[in-house]
């Protein structure tokens, strides 16, 4: 494998013509706009690849939907105040069962808030749509797990059928790196909802309300056995840890090197990364905290989102602290000072 | 045809999608359609031709069919939806897909009011109509889809017709086939029987929609 000098946003757009994506729509929006630039730009080379920059994130959600109707790999990314625009269409992907992906980059919020960092957006990932959450919800803490989770992502999609979420941020997207990218995944196949030759009709709306419910279960049941696949956890120097820090995406490669720093001291320290926000690893969770563990610390840039899906997850109860500074990024030192005080 | 209709008695839209049945049948096309249906009356239209449909969300139906044909360039694109899923909640993607000639027919049933949720007042509310959101009457003018998409793309196809003349609505749908296989947009615009909010009975039903010609004029918008 040769070493590449890439950004993040060329990192994305990379990962989804190697996952054989090629159709994305999209409107501008800081900081995911650099992705639909670098895929329309590499369309201008590459025939295969499609694009339409649309009116708004309704309008390009529901032509993601469309196209995924018709068979086509097809994603959109989008940020901040264009993610709650996209939970209309990503309700229907829900309800429809869909496979809708989306390179979602967090923003500070509320409201138009700031334009390139935040971990405000995991509720909205996962939770922002009127059903029970049956996404799946990546997020990655480098530009080499941007790659790969988005090549899982699409696999993930097409295998099971649930809109899913690359969560990032525009901090990651904007990283310039010399990176080695590992590509040999083998592709999910595609499939078209509807066949010329047999009469299809497909609703999402539903005149018996019990009829809806055990279409609920069975999603959900669908999903849970799921999520024994496809659940993703990095658990770091956890072997002799007493005390664990939680945290996911770019906080998590800063408290890597947190738990570096306080290890040289005597502090034995290691992280608990959920890879996947959805489904949440809660297995690998509590056989972790189960294993002497006397104290947590869940660090995060927002007031309590990765917490309290942390404590959705918990099964027996533990010493909790907390390090949150919503809408900005976190340092080592921080993390240094908060468990050594 | 089977029939399985779950719509009100006296609802125009069995004529407007009986119609719309027949021209596919006579161009062989109806394998090659798919109906997409926003949300409103028109979602009744989910089972009740043998050809393929799905849901959408209201006012999303016109973005998911260019999503549609986009990916699937030999297919029959049809948005089915109703004049608020059109030019009320939707408008803003029905503008900029005829703006930008998107291949897909928008077939927009124009009743006049949102029948599904109890008529309310919608963008084709005549001026005096008294609706339930509108108790004394409405005292703005009607939504005039056609006349102001018209403007927006020379090659695009927009006509207004009506449930009663079945003549006519399959000429219009006939041409409007003809041209998104020149890969250019249709919009049609029919004016619909709707009793149930009209609370309107036999003569009284098609004396209401003949009005409704006066505010709404039937042709194509040139």
């Amino acid at each position: 494998m040769k070493k590449e000098f890439l950004n993040g946003y060329e990192v994305v757009t990379r990962a989804c013509i190697d996952a054989g994506a090629n159709f994305m729509y999209g409107y501008p929006i800081t900081p995911s706009s650099e992705v639909l630039s670098d895929w329309i730009n590499k369309s201008q080379k590459n025939k295969n690849l499609n694009y339409l920059q649309t009116e708004d994130e309704i309008a390009a959600g529901f032509a993601v939907c469309g196209s995924i109707v018709a068979g086509k790999k097809t994603f959109t990314t989008t940020s901040g105040p264009g993610t709650i625009l996209m939970q209309d269409s990503l309700s229907m992907a829900e309800g429809m069962r869909l496979p809708f992906v989306a390179i979602i980059a967090q923003r500070g919020g509320p409201s138009s808030g700031t334009v390139i960092y935040s971990q405000q957006e995991v509720n909205l990932a996962i939770h922002g749509g009127n059903g029970e959450g049956l996404r799946i919800v990546y997020s990655p803490s480098n530009l080499k797990e941007l790659y790969r989770f988005i090549r899982y992502a699409f696999n993930a999609a097409w295998k099971y059928r649930f809109p899913t979420i690359v969560l990032t941020d525009g901090y990651l997207l904007k990283t310039k790196q010399n990176i080695e990218l590992f590509s040999k995944y083998k592709n999910e196949k595609t499939k078209s909802l509807f066949l010329e030759n047999k009469q299809k009709n497909i609703r999402n709306i539903y005149t018996i309300e019990e009829e809806l419910m055990e279409k609920i279960l069975k999603d959900k049941k669908d999903f849970d056995e799921m999520a024994r696949e496809i659940t993703e956890v990095e658990l770091y120097k956890t072997d002799d840890a007493k005390q664990i820090i939680i945290a996911h995406g770019l906080v998590s490669a800063v408290a890597k090197e947190a738990i570096d720093i306080l290890r040289n001291k005597g502090i034995k320290i290691g992280l608990f990364k959920p890879s996947t926000l959805s489904p949440f690893p809660k297995k690998e969770l509590n056989s972790l905290l189960n294993k002497n563990i006397k104290k947590v610390f869940i660090i995060e840039s927002s007031l309590g989102q990765l917490k309290n899906l942390v404590k959705q997850n918990l099964e027996n109860k533990i010493n909790i602290d907390v390090l949150q500074k919503p809408a900005v990024g976190i340092e080592v030192q921080e993390i240094i000072n908060k468990i050594t005080k | 045809m089977k029939i399985k209709s779950s719509f009100c008695p006296g609802c125009g839209q069995v004529m407007i999608l009986q119609s719309l049945y027949k021209v596919l049948q006579d161009n062989k096309l109806e394998d090659k359609a798919v109906l997409g249906l926003d949300i409103g009356c028109s979602l009744l239209a989910w089972n009740f031709l043998p050809i393929n449909t799905f849901q959408t969300h209201h006012g999303r139906v016109v973005a998911t069919m260019v999503g549609y044909k986009r990916a699937k360039t030999d297919s029959v694109s049809i948005a089915y939806t109703g004049d608020g899923g059109a030019y009320a909640i939707g408008l803003q993607s029905l503008l900029w897909s005829a703006k930008r000639n998107e291949a897909v027919i928008v077939i927009v049933v124009n009743n006049s009011i949102y029948a599904m949720t109890g008529g309310q007042t919608a963008p084709t509310t005549m001026k005096n109509q008294k609706t339930a959101t509108s108790p004394q009457g409405y005292n703005e003018e009607s939504f005039l889809g056609p006349e102001l998409i018209k403007s927006l793309n020379k090659k695009a196809y927009i006509t207004r017709s009506a449930c009663n003349d079945i003549k006519d609505l399959k000429k219009v749908f006939n041409k409007a086939i003809k041209n998104q296989a020149k890969g250019n947009f249709s919009l049609i615009e029919v004016l619909s029987f709707c009793p149930t909010n009209w609370k309107t009975k036999g003569k009284e039903t098609i004396d209401y929609l003949e009005n409704m010609k006066k505010t709404f004029p039937i042709g194509e918008v040139k």
